[in-house]
């Protein structure tokens, strides 16, 4: 036998993996962000705030964490603000009408997933670029929404149902909860099913993926299912949390979810990412904006420190993934 | 005829030892080649001989490492397109370069359209007449302003021809232009062979039909593993004697193989398998314990006819019956049922490069190693280390991105993959491309320990010398069909060469 065993190894990577080193920075990131703010303002260490950014950053992650899914794909979804608009507005109508916040719940995580579904179908059957598919049932949901309200707001809706937005469980805020188990469930699901493999497989490249007898169309059909589910989710919270419903609620959701995921580590040229990156990237985005709030800095300011904060983010991913390469 | 007569003429283009080599091959080895004015100078070769190298240094695609360029016997260089452009050479390719968007007079001046009387603008008047005068005078009866993605090949090709013609060539080099031509467009073609070599134009024609050959070549080059092995007039020689130039590539050294006593049973059966990818009535069989070989020319359909059984491709009629049963849809079907597929390019279609190789070789077998659907990493982690020791995979741990690591140890993760996955047939399109003796020597021991085992290998190769010394039989494509079956005793270059061309 010959001893292509012996050709030239290349130098083994170094002692941490890429993945765990870009953590890192951003728990760090997290960490002196709250050093900053606790030594500038008094107020920011205190359990209310804590509880406070906490929620804050629920809202922002139940619509990211989906989206993490297809960004991992190398796809993107733009209608999930859209979305939460149109799903917020069914539930609370069907909330209204039967009375039954179950029903509306289940509908509202319903209309989100069919969104998603429509979406999934548009980006294989029908081959349509997921950023232009979805931006198209961005308009068209909109459309509907305002449509369907025709400028109407719904508010007033049952205690009980009140309670999964602002409601307290244990001194806990019960979206921090529902944030803790989707955390789990979300990350579970990437890093411990086939199905997240797969899906890591097909980011990475998707040729690749369907000759190595991946069933690519099945799996982007659930991944763009399930970005519409977490919408329909986020969209029950914001119901719950708000007592009330407009046709734009959803307008400001979007790009904040995107910033999220971005900030979080996950590559919009798919196969890279974590829904845990998601998670503290959606923290680092709340926690900057909700300092500002306390330092008193004024809110037109947010937008701008948003922009550069994703775009160091993601700078300093590329630059330390090429030193790796 | 009249064909100038080398001894006394001048060449009009001289390329004297010309040799390039890229990192493992030696493309061009002292090459010499004389074109005269006029004449239609056939270059033959099989897959891999060095036509196109030759073809790309003559256009200053390449710069040649070694050797001297005359024209009209006056030394040139050509370094660059534009060197091989102020000299009058032009390509037409295979794929052609025109912008599909624009029409034909805006394609033929691209870059040097005539300017309108207001600056920064086109005379469109003009272009439109210059281009309906140089079609009239190639024969092409068009009107210039139809836009080019709406033309057939032949036309588009008409396209390219006059382009080159505008910009003053003298010297076309076609690359197999008659490919996707049918008979009456090919008869349009040589009757404009004909008008331009009466105007002086000289034309390098590659081809690999035997009857153009003889039909259309003033002269023959024929190249064999980079070298010319001889120029003739197709008056002095029969097709076999150029077959046989063509054949008899070198080797280094000879591949392990124990060739069964008896096959076993049928594992795959294709009948009258037809794709629109182009290929049609395909008929092939596969047993157990064989190696079959997919031959025939680059372009044959060998590729197509490996992607429709693996459900890459659509299949428009005919039936796959694999292990007993018939097959359809999608590859993750195929890989369900115990096909594997080893692309020809890895890199693109076979492996992950950012991912690890421990996550490349788990990829295929997820659904075998966790029918529960939870994944388990340190259990992917053991197949994987697994894999890395039996097929002695340098790796420095299962966490290496697999992109680092070199040709034939990432051959050896593709099919790694497979393994893992359980496959009971694996077809191998170029296995041993881009990968070092030693690595190739391994990957042939590794298919045939894999067939001795019970499973069965169709495989693909250009190499001609790999498919007689590995294979049991083989097929031979031509044009999208299967021109030929070869027994192991009929297993000879010759006789692949032979099939594979264009007799008719």
């Amino acid at each position: 036998m010959t001893d292509i065993t012996k050709e030239a190894l290349s130098p083994p990577r170094s002692f941490l993996s890429q993945d765990a080193i870009q953590l890192f920075y951003r728990l760090l990131a997290v960490f002196l962000i709250c050093a900053v703010l606790a030594v500038l303002n008094d107020s920011f260490l205190s359990l209310g705030n804590i509880l406070n950014v906490l929620r804050q950053a629920s809202l922002t992650f139940f619509i990211a964490s989906g989206l993490t899914l297809v960004v991992l794909t190398a796809g993107l979804d733009l209608s999930v603000g859209a979305n939460v608009a149109l799903s917020a507005c069914i539930a609370g109508t069907v909330i209204h009408t039967t009375g039954s916040p179950v029903l509306g719940i289940l509908t509202g995580l319903a209309c989100g997933g069919i969104v998603g579904l429509l979406n999934g179908i548009m980006v294989t059957a029908l081959r349509i670029p997921s950023f232009i598919a979805t931006y198209g049932m961005l308009w068209v949901l909109n459309g509907l929404t305002y449509w369907y309200m025709a400028g109407e707001t719904l508010h007033g809706f049952p205690a009980g149902f009140r309670q999964i937005g602002s409601g307290y469980l244990f001194g806990l805020p019960i979206p921090v909860y529902l944030l803790l188990v989707f955390l789990g469930i979300g990350t579970l699901f990437a890093q411990r099913t086939i199905w997240g493999q797969e899906i890591y497989a097909i980011g990475a490249n998707p040729v690749a993926a369907r000759l190595s007898g991946i069933p690519v169309t099945r799996r982007l059909l659930l991944v763009y299912a399930v970005s519409g589910t977490m919408a329909g989710l986020a969209s029950i919270i914001f119901l719950s949390r708000l007592n009330s419903a407009e046709a734009d609620i959803g307008e400001s959701l979007t790009l904040p979810a995107i910033a999220a995921v971005l900030i979080g580590g996950t590559s919009l040229f798919g196969g890279v990412g974590t829904v845990f990156g998601t998670f503290v990237g959606a923290l680092i985005l709340t926690l900057v904006l909700n300092g500002m709030n306390l330092l008193s800095v004024s809110a037109n300011w947010q937008p701008l420190v948003t922009g550069i904060i994703v775009i160091l983010a993601v700078w300093l991913d590329m630059k330390t993934r090429r030193r790796a390469q | 005829m009249n064909t100038p007569d080398e001894t006394t003429a001048t060449p009009l283009l001289e390329l004297r030892g010309i040799s390039k080599t890229f990192p493992g091959v030696k493309a061009l080895d002292d090459v010499s080649f004389a074109l005269y004015a006029g004449e239609v100078h056939m270059l033959l070769g099989e897959n891999g001989a060095g036509k196109s190298s030759l073809m790309k240094v003559l256009c200053g695609a390449y710069s040649a490492d070694a050797g001297e360029f005359f024209y009209k016997g006056e030394k040139v260089t050509i370094a660059s397109t534009a060197d091989a452009q102020k000299l009058g050479i032009a390509v037409i390719f295979q794929e052609f370069s025109l912008v599909p968007y624009l029409d034909i007079a805006q394609n033929i001046f691209l870059g040097r359209e005539p300017k309108g009387r207001i600056p920064g603008t086109i005379d469109r008047r003009k272009i439109l007449a210059d281009a309906k005068r140089l079609l009239d005078t190639i024969g092409f009866d068009i009107d210039p302003s139809v836009v080019v993605n709406t033309l057939g090949v032949a036309q588009q090709q008409m396209v390219e021809i006059a382009k080159a013609i505008s910009q003053n060539a003298r010297i076309l080099v076609m690359d197999e232009p008659t490919a996707a031509l049918s008979d009456r467009e090919t008869e349009l073609l040589f009757a404009l062979i004909a008008r331009l070599k009466a105007d002086g134009v000289s034309i390098v024609y590659i081809s690999h039909r035997m009857a153009e050959v003889f039909a259309l070549g003033d002269r023959i080059t024929v190249l064999r593993d980079g070298r010319r092995i001889d120029g003739v007039r197709p008056a002095d020689v029969t097709p076999d004697q150029l077959v046989r130039m063509m054949v008899g590539r070198t080797v280094d050294m000879t591949y392990p193989r124990n060739f069964a006593d008896k096959p076993g049973e049928v594992l795959l059966h294709v009948k009258g398998l037809t794709s629109p990818s182009g290929i049609s009535d395909i008929n092939i069989e596969v047993r157990r314990g064989e190696i079959v070989g997919l031959c025939g020319l680059v372009g044959s359909g060998r590729t197509e006819v490996a992607r429709a059984i693996f459900g890459a491709d659509p299949v428009a009629a005919g039936e796959i019956m694999f292990d007993g049963k018939p097959i359809s849809g999608e590859p993750d079907i195929a890989a369900r049922r115990g096909i594997a597929l080893i692309p020809e390019s890895r890199k693109s279609e076979g492996l992950a490069l950012l991912r690890s190789v421990g996550d490349n070789l788990v990829v295929s077998a997820l659904r075998k190693l966790f029918p529960s659907g939870l994944f388990d990493p340190r259990s992917g982690q053991r197949t994987a280390d697994g894999l890395i020791r039996q097929l002695r995979i340098a790796t420095p741990s299962a966490r290496q991105t697999v992109g680092l690591l070199s040709g034939g140890n990432q051959q050896k993760v593709v099919i790694g993959k497979w393994l893992a996955a359980g496959a009971k047939l694996f077809i191998f399109d170029e296995p041993t491309r881009g990968i070092d003796v030693g690595a190739k020597s391994e990957i042939f021991a590794l298919i045939d320990r894999l067939v001795a085992e019970g499973a069965a290998a169709l495989m693909i190769s250009s190499e001609q010398v790999e498919i007689c010394h590995v294979c049991d039989r083989a097929y031979v494509m031509r044009e999208g069909r299967v021109a030929g079956h070869l027994t192991r005793n009929e297993l000879t270059e010759e006789n692949i060469v032979r099939l594979g061309m264009h007799h008719a």
